[in-house]
């Protein structure tokens, strides 16, 4: 976990793509839900996948991580094709995903839920030194270790759920709408958090319905609406996007 | 008269760990693959003739005749598993309780008639040289064969218990239990772990079946009555509770001793499917289990059993 140079002075020199997203689509029966889909997350970049609701930021996800299959085009990852790797195998391979609500598992302590972020053979014989990384970022995950997850508040969820995705040690985490349903000050404090797993080195590819807020954190974002991509840039630069404004800052 | 009565009761307590036993193997497969496979009585039988054959063909003690069950119906499993069960994982979930009931209830049609084959219709136990003794405690008495099948049976609850708490395996099985999809994206292979769960609850049954067959005795039209009662404790304990099986099959086991004391044991049956109906009315889930899986079970069975109208009343 080398930590890089701070986001601004860096940010033209962003090491090779990571994950190289071309030309891909998706259907739910004869429902076509995205059209020519293409993104690329380079190596340590914070990137945001920002849109309404039902613009098709979840379902890229799961083309990405295998649940869905786009006839089209491709996914790559650190060079080699993604398209044909069951969901299973997609952590094992450096992608981590933490998925819309968290679905921590409830019945299961704080520590278990880290423990399975570790089930894969790589991640898990570090898993103690995983841990304490996770526990120097979210410090509150420590005191509640032995706490059923259930019994968790629902910013503590969150962090659990990021946390038991960072314990794979992935090179790209994949957040899913991390501020749903939280107060805004947890928001705050959750996206600070966010950008402090990115500066120890993680990759993050950040899908998020808050659409200011993601443009100020993110390195570059990706606008989706309708299923398509409908804007792309450098986070602060998209703010003063004329459509961008109109549509979700007004 | 009570002392009659603390017979029975003691008799009820026996079997009841066996009946805890019986549903558990139930219990998991449920839990974590959302197959109710009610061929798990015939499971049950056919690790009952395992030992039978073990013992008259070989001369093996009865206790030791548990790991030819246990490998006969890890066999089993795995064939049923790949054949017939694996193709069920990916289809949604009530489709995947409906048809793996219909499938349960074909499966089980051909194990009995193949156990009708292979063993004829008659009634078989075994019995140890040491079958007849028993402990007496203030005038009841504990025969040694029923408390070592007890023994036997919680060592089981208490070795799935812990696997299930401090395996890495263990925990993969219960993160499945509760949400397949985000296991999955912890890297869990939720196929193979389905097909782990089969595989041990067929063992479970197989056990069970040893000890019926030296406890009690066994015939190839068994199955259902131990279909029946695996579901009715698994309801009763509450899906996703090891324990609360376990308490679940004490208490049918002892409801249904009471009943034939008191009542006649015409009515030991009887006892069950009330208690069935009462914990799903009034408790649907179960004594001991998580709430959310239980419900949703229970909404299933409503719907089987007393159609769409009434499933929607109960669900208001």
């Amino acid at each position: 976990m080398t930590s890089s140079a701070t986001r601004q002075s860096s940010r033209s020199t962003w090491g090779k793509p990571m994950l190289e997203i071309t030309h891909i689509s998706a259907f739910y029966g004869d429902l076509q839900a995205l059209w020519d889909i293409s993104l690329t997350v380079k190596e340590g970049e914070l990137v945001a996948l920002v849109g309404p609701n039902g613009a098709g930021k979840t379902t890229t996800l799961r083309v990405i991580t295998g649940l869905l299959r786009s006839p089209t085009g491709g996914i790559r990852f650190l060079g080699e094709p993604l398209d044909r790797v069951p969901p299973h195998r997609i952590v094992g391979q450096g992608i981590s995903q933490v998925p819309e609500g968290g679905r921590v598992f409830s019945g299961m302590t704080v520590q278990e839920n880290l423990e399975l972020g570790a089930f894969v053979a790589g991640a898990r014989k570090d898993r103690a030194q995983t841990m304490e990384w996770v526990f120097q970022i979210f410090p509150r995950l420590k005191e509640r270790r032995t706490q059923r997850a259930g019994t968790l508040s629902g910013g503590e969820r969150q962090m659990l759920a990021i946390g038991r995705g960072m314990m794979s040690k992935p090179r790209l985490l994949m957040l899913d709408e991390p501020s749903f349903g939280l107060a805004p000050i947890l928001v705050e404090q959750m996206f600070e958090m966010i950008t402090e797993i990115n500066r120890q080195g993680v990759t993050i590819l950040l899908i998020e319905q808050n659409v200011r807020a993601a443009l100020e954190l993110a390195h570059r974002a990706y606008v989706l609406e309708n299923g398509r991509i409908v804007g792309q840039g450098h986070g602060e630069e998209l703010l003063t996007f004329e459509s961008v404004r109109s549509a979700y800052l007004a | 008269m009570s002392e009659a009565l603390a017979q029975s009761l003691v008799f009820g307590v026996l079997v009841g760990t066996i009946y805890g036993l019986a549903a558990l193997g139930l219990s998991l497969v449920f839990g974590v693959t959302r197959f109710l496979n009610v061929s798990h009585g015939e499971l049950l039988m056919y690790g009952g003739y395992a030992s039978f054959w073990a013992f008259t063909l070989w001369g093996v003690d009865p206790y030791l005749t548990i790991p030819f069950s246990i490998i006969f119906l890890l066999l089993i499993g795995l064939v049923l598993y790949k054949l017939l069960f694996a193709r069920m994982v990916r289809l949604p979930e009530e489709t995947k309780i409906r048809n793996t009931l219909l499938i349960g209830f074909g499966l089980s049609l051909i194990l009995q008639n193949i156990a009708l084959r292979l063993w004829t219709a008659d009634d078989r136990s075994i019995m140890a040289p040491y079958s007849g003794e028993a402990l007496t405690l203030l005038g009841v008495r504990f025969p040694i064969v029923r408390l070592a099948s007890v023994a036997i049976a919680l060592v089981c609850f208490i070795a799935l218990h812990q696997f299930l708490r401090r395996t890495y395996t263990g925990k993969a099985i219960r993160a499945t239990v509760e949400d397949w999809e985000a296991a999955a994206m912890m890297g869990i292979d939720t196929n193979r772990v389905s097909q782990l769960a089969f595989v041990v609850g067929a063992a479970l049954a197989g056990i069970a079946g040893t000890l019926v067959v030296i406890s009690y005795s066994i015939e190839p039209s068994m199955g259902l009555d131990w279909t029946l009662i695996a579901l009715i404790v698994m309801v009763l304990g509450g899906l996703g509770s090891i324990m609360g099986t376990l308490a679940g099959g004490i208490i049918l086991g002892v409801s249904q001793a009471a009943t034939s004391f008191f009542i006649g044991g015409n009515y030991r049956e009887i006892v069950g499917l009330l208690i069935f109906l009462l914990v799903l009315i009034l408790r649907p889930q179960g004594l001991f289990g998580y709430v959310e899986m239980n419900l949703k079970f229970a909404r299933v069975l409503w719907h089987k059993l007393f159609g769409r109208k009434t499933a929607k009343a109960a669900e208001g």
